[in-house]
Parts: structure tokens; sequence; C-alpha cells
């Protein structure tokens, strides 16, 4: 492994992902303000206005066509970036399936925040998860740090041609967005050359094409077919994307899950976004009373990870999943699919839902409902709202 | 077909008239938006980027299998074409192209689902020619009424005629103080060429409204559609015009109709069409009215 120099800093998450946006050099972007997303906004207007990044920054009228400006921008060739949050994903939602159908290569952070009615500016996963079904490489953060080694990553692999599908990168709004934490950052030049210019685009005037137009039942599946072999296919890419940023960074990436104290785990957390940090407390404190807990983080919900969840969650008694976000009528939306994963396995599989609109979840929440399960205490889901 | 069996005649107008949208397209007979088109990319050239939401043009610039067009088209979601092509428009200046980016668009994306896109973008000053062409009603889905469908106009979901006036998005955006802002009809081919060239060589948000005729929407004989698209401004209805950086001018024969004897009645304009057929005496009156205090409105604009 090559030897890295670290730079060490702090900052708050908006903070990182805008400077990993910067060292990333796109061409285009277009935001529309929204709390908690909008110290991001203002810092990417103030790297352009100080001339450290040379960038159409494009202030339009709302998240509908901050998405379809970074459309536009992309067909033509752009490397682009938007942000949003909560009510502004749903506003967006149109062009995220337009973007995702055309497989234009964009990266979207979404602080994540619960959604109206009624009124909530905090933190939950509603809104990223209602974006499952758009064909876009989803990715979770945990920290400040994960999002910004998750942003330079989503870079890379949107616009890898295996691949060529947007990224929407989750961070949990205000836990992350507004939490300073401990930073270290690569060096430009390393991100240059991790991060090379994007070169292709759709509209060349020599070989003019017809970009997004009718396709008949025959040619439309077809294409929905390629789209679901370059998600299935993306997973090998973004393990080696995260190896490959493991060598720069000098810092341990997980590629699509990370495992935490599972090889002997009778039963195992499986979390995604920040509460994983108290997750990770809950499990080390179980540990040191001899309990025999795990963690399992998942990092890409989409494309969802189960051959690799499969292979690490092989021995374990059940696992408790925590879901900060929930599919009326039917359930937790991890809990669901880690079930469907799961089928036929013979583990328990236990629904948690917590932390919905930001209510407060800590390591004690987690060691509870983990005490419970080891006490023999079975349940299907269960909500923690007292 | 052999070159020797082509008559001359039609050997000369090939050089006479280079077509720029290919013929065999899916538009309905008598649709004027081929010929727009081709009239458009005659003026913009081959340097050009169409970007087109829902609309019948989505339909009529084909399928995967291709497209009629000889430059690049980018389909668009219903409300978001003035921003796609902001963002297009903002990749080629940093790419250093030299190209013109033409939102073609009708009435309903223009002035109803995607109003707030072009206004952002008018707003914005971006650099792209926004072409409405207004054929009055949302006609892809079978004709259901648009803000921009006139008073009096049956449609599928006005069937006793509509209540409310057309949206008058042409003034609007005059309102928004772009570089340019201009109405046209196919049947002034001249005067719509020469309103694009102007656009052509300006930076900016430019919008043209081009009246466009439906025969199928509008209920007259596939034969008919110059005639109508003339009959709307010889009455006034739709009055020629351009205002470049804030200055209004009246064109073409429209500077003639300030006088209000010199317009033909809307009745002349009204009767060819199958859509106004259950319209009564008063409400005629109502149309005719509504036609005439525009025309003051515009000689307010002229003494400006
Ligand atoms: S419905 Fe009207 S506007 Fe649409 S293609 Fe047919 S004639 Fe043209």
């Amino acid at each position: 492994m090559m030897t890295v120099t670290k730079h060490v800093t702090a900052m708050v998450g908006n903070h990182a992902v805008a400077y990993a946006v910067k060292q990333a050099k796109p061409q285009v972007l277009a935001v529309f303000p929204i709390t908690p997303q909008t110290t991001m906004l203002e810092k990417l207007a103030e790297y352009i206005e100080k001339g450290e990044l040379k960038a159409e920054l494009i202030k339009v009228e709302g998240e509908h066509s901050a998405l379809a400006a970074v459309y536009g921008a992309a067909v033509a060739g752009a490397r682009v970036f938007t942000a949003t949050s909560s009510q502004g994903l749903l506003y967006m939602t149109e062009m995220i399936y337009w973007a995702g159908g055309e497989r234009v290569p964009i990266v979207n952070a979404v602080a994540t925040r619960a959604l109206a009615e009624p009124w909530s500016i905090w933190d939950d996963h509603q809104d990223f998860f209602s974006k499952r079904d758009a064909s876009w490489i989803m990715m979770m953060a945990e920290n400040v740090q994960e999002a910004y080694d998750m942003t330079l990553q989503a870079f890379r692999i949107s616009e890898d041609k295996r691949v060529l599908l947007p990224v929407m990168m989750g961070f949990d709004g205000f836990i992350l967005t507004h939490t300073m934490e401990r930073l270290e950052i690569l060096e430009d030049e390393i991100v240059n050359k991790f991060i090379p210019p994007r070169e292709f685009n759709l509209i060349d005037f020599n070989d003019p094409v017809n970009v997004g137009p009718i396709a008949a039942p025959d040619d439309y599946m077809r294409i929905k077919f390629e789209t679901m072999k370059a998600m299935e296919g993306s997973k090998e890419v973004i393990e080696e994307i995260s190896k490959e940023y493991e060598e720069i960074s000098g810092r341990k990436q997980f590629g699509l899950i990370e495992c935490y104290m599972c090889d002997d785990a009778e039963y195992v957390f499986v979390t995604a976004g920040a509460w994983t940090g108290d997750a990770r407390e809950a499990v080390r404190r179980m540990r040191s009373q001899g309990k025999k807990v795990g963690l399992l983080k998942i990092r890409v919900v989409r494309p969802f990870p189960k051959e690799r969840i499969k292979d690490s969650l092989k021995g374990v008694h059940g696992v408790v999943v925590f879901d900060r976000e929930y599919s009326y009528g039917i359930g937790g939306i991890l809990a669901t699919e880690i079930k469907a994963t799961l089928y036929n396995s013979g583990i328990d599989v236990y629904s948690v839902i917590a932390g919905i609109g930001g209510k407060d979840v800590r390591p004690l929440h987690f060691q509870k409902v983990m005490e419970d399960v080891l006490n023999g205490h079975k349940f299907d889901e269960r909500w923690l709202n007292e | 077909m052999s070159e020797e069996l082509i008559p001359e005649y039609i050997k000369q107008k090939k050089v006479i008239r280079q077509q720029y949208f290919f013929r065999g397209n899916a538009a309905c007979p008598g649709c004027p938006i081929p010929k727009e088109l081709d009239l458009l990319l005659e003026v913009m050239g081959k340097k050009t980027v169409l970007v087109v939401p829902a609309s019948c043009s989505t339909v009529i610039m084909g399928d995967i299998k291709g497209s009629p067009s000889p430059v690049p088209v980018v389909h668009s979601a219903f409300a978001s074409a003035a921003a796609i092509a902001s963002g297009l428009s903002r990749q080629l200046r940093m790419r250093g192209e030299d190209a013109k980016v033409v939102v073609w668009a009708g009435d309903g994306a223009t002035g109803d689902i995607g109003f707030a896109a072009v206004s952002g973008a008018a707003e914005r000053n971006e650099d792209i020619i926004y072409v409405c062409y207004d054929n009055e009603a949302f006609m892809n889905t079978g004709i259901q009424r648009s803000s921009l469908t006139p008073f009096g106009a049956w449609t599928t979901t006005t069937p006793a005629g509509k209540r409310e006036f057309k949206k008058p998005v042409p003034f609007i955006m005059m309102e928004h103080k772009i570089p340019y802002v201009a109405t046209a009809s196919i049947a002034y081919p001249f005067d719509y060429q020469a309103k694009l060239r102007k656009a052509k060589d300006m930076q900016g948000f430019r919008y043209i409204h081009l009246l466009s005729p439906c025969p199928p929407g509008w209920r007259f004989d596939s034969s008919l559609t110059i005639e109508v698209a003339k009959l709307a401004v010889e009455t006034g209805v739709w009055p020629l015009f351009e205002v470049v950086n804030g200055e209004f001018s009246l064109t073409g024969i429209s500077k003639t109709l300030l006088d209000k004897s010199k317009r033909k009645p809307v009745e002349e304009y009204l009767k060819l069409q199958g859509r106004f057929a259950k319209m009564s005496e008063e409400e005629i009156k109502v149309f005719q009215e509504a036609v005439d205090s525009m025309w003051e409105y515009i000689k307010d604009l002229v003494k400006r």
C-alpha cells in the first residue's frame, strides 16, 4: 500500500460534501435551498464566487428544475451535482425517474429528513427510501468522513462506463449535515487522478441522436432489462472502486456492506446511516459483557447487496433490523428487504421502527432491544415510540 | 427512384429549398409542425439542439428506432424543458461550443405545467431560444383545454365552450424583460424566419410564440391550415409583433391593424373552425370585444 499524507481538519457534513464536490471538479451544478441542505448550497456558491471551483451554478426556481438542469448538462457531457432533502426530493421525483431511466451520470446528495405532513425538519429516512425503485444507485453514509468519501466515489461509480447510473448519497439531516467531526481530506492531485474528467456526451452534431424518445413495448422492456443488468453489475464496480479508494486514502472502505464483530455473533443489528455509530457502541458495550452480538451496516441500499448479506450472516441465529422509515401497510423497508434476502435461511428477523421524525435514539435503545431478543422475547415488529 | 426519372422541375425544387426536417414523420395530415420545424432549422443550422417536452412533437420525433430530425433532440418530461435547456446551454458554453439550444414546446408545457420553469429560465436570462408552438389545447392526449385555449372553444373538457380567456403568455414573457419576445404565424413564414434570425443573433432568453393551427383539434379541413393561420392574423386575433430589448413593434400585416376598420371581423376566423361552431352571437361579441381591448393594450405598447 502506498503511503498517504493525511490532511486532518474538522467540518460539518454539508461542508465536507461541498468540499468533495469542489475537488471532483463538476462543470454544472443546480441547487435549490432546502433545510437542512442549504449550508452546502451556500458553500458551493462561495467556492464558485471565489474562483476555487470553475463551474456553472444554476440557481433554479425549484427542485424539479434543479434535477432537470443537471440532467440537461449531463446529457451534454458535464460532470454534475445537485443536493436536496425531504419535500425537495419528492418534488424532484419525476426527474429522478427520468434521469435513472436515461442512465445519465448524476450525483445527488440527499440530506435525509422526514416528510410532511405534519411538517418536520428533523431526520428520518422516509424521503430517501421512497426513491428505491428509480434505478439510481443509493448509498448511505455513517458519518461526516464517509459522506466525504462517498461523494468522491459516487462520481467515479456513476460515470463508470460499466455502470452509467445516477447516484444518490444519503446522509442524515442535521445529525451529519450540521455536526462538526474530524475529517481527513485528500489532496486535490490525488482526487484528480481518482476521478479523471468525464469524456463522453450524447450531443454530437455530426451524429445526432434522439435522447429519451418513445419506446414500443419490446424496446422498452429490453431497455429496462439492460438497466437491471447495469444495476447488478455495479456491485462489482462499487467494490472495485472502494478498494481503489482504500489505497489512495489509507482508510478502510467496505464496499457494499460493513461487518462489525459478525464472525462469531449469534445476533446481529442491521442498520443504514448515522445511527450505525450508536449501534456499534451498543455492540461494544454488550461484547464487554460477553454477549455475542454484531453489527451489519448497509452501505449501499441499491443495488441491494443480497449476496454479501447472506454470506456475512451465515451461522447467525437472528438479526435485529433498525428502520428509520416505514412502508405503510407492509413494514420497515430494510426489514422487509432483509427478510426477502434471508428467505429460507432459518435466521429470525426482528424489525424495529425508531427515530421517525428525528425521535432520539441512543446506544441504550439498541442495547435494550437486543437484551429482549437475547432473553427469548420474540416479536415481528416493534415501534420505539414511547 | 433513379436520378433520371425525377422530372426537371422537382430537381430544381430540391436545390431551391433544402429540406431540414425529414418527410414521413408521424404528424397528422395538415399539421404545420413539420414545416415550422423545417423553417426553424433552416435558420438555426446544424449546430442546434432541440429540447422537446411531452407533446405532439414527442410523437412526431419518432421512437428509438429513428428520428426525422437532422439535429440532436433531447426529450423532456412535461414540466422541465426550460430547465433541461438551461443545463444543456450552460454545458455547451463550458465546452466552448457555439451551438443553439432551442426548446420546442406546446402551449400546455409552456403556459401550464412548465410555466414555473419557463419563468425561472427567463428570470435567469438563460441563453436559450424558447419556441412555443401554440395549438391551443392538449392535442396529443386528445384535445383537452389548456390555459391557452381561447374563450368559446370546444374541447373534450370544455364541451360547452371554454369560459375563460386565453392566458396572454407572450405579454407575460414580455414583462420578464428578456432580450427578445415575438409572436409568429405559419401563414407568414418570412416574418417567422426573420424573427428566428433575429433571435439567433442575440444572447439570453429569447421567446417566440408561434400560433400553430391543428386540423383535428380545431375541427377544420386539413387543407385549410394556412388559411386559418392567416385569418388569425388578419382578424387581429393573433397580432404579429416583436419586443427587442423592451422595444415593442408590430410586424408585417399587423402593423396596419391598429386601425380597427382594417381588421376583419373575428367571425371570419371562427366560422372556419368546428371548435367554435356552438358559439352564440353573444359569445362571438364577447370574443370580438376581447380582441378589440387587446388592441387597445397594444396601442399603448406601440406608443411607449
Ligand atoms: S393533433 Fe394537431 S398539433 Fe398534433 S400532430 Fe395532429 S395536427 Fe399536429
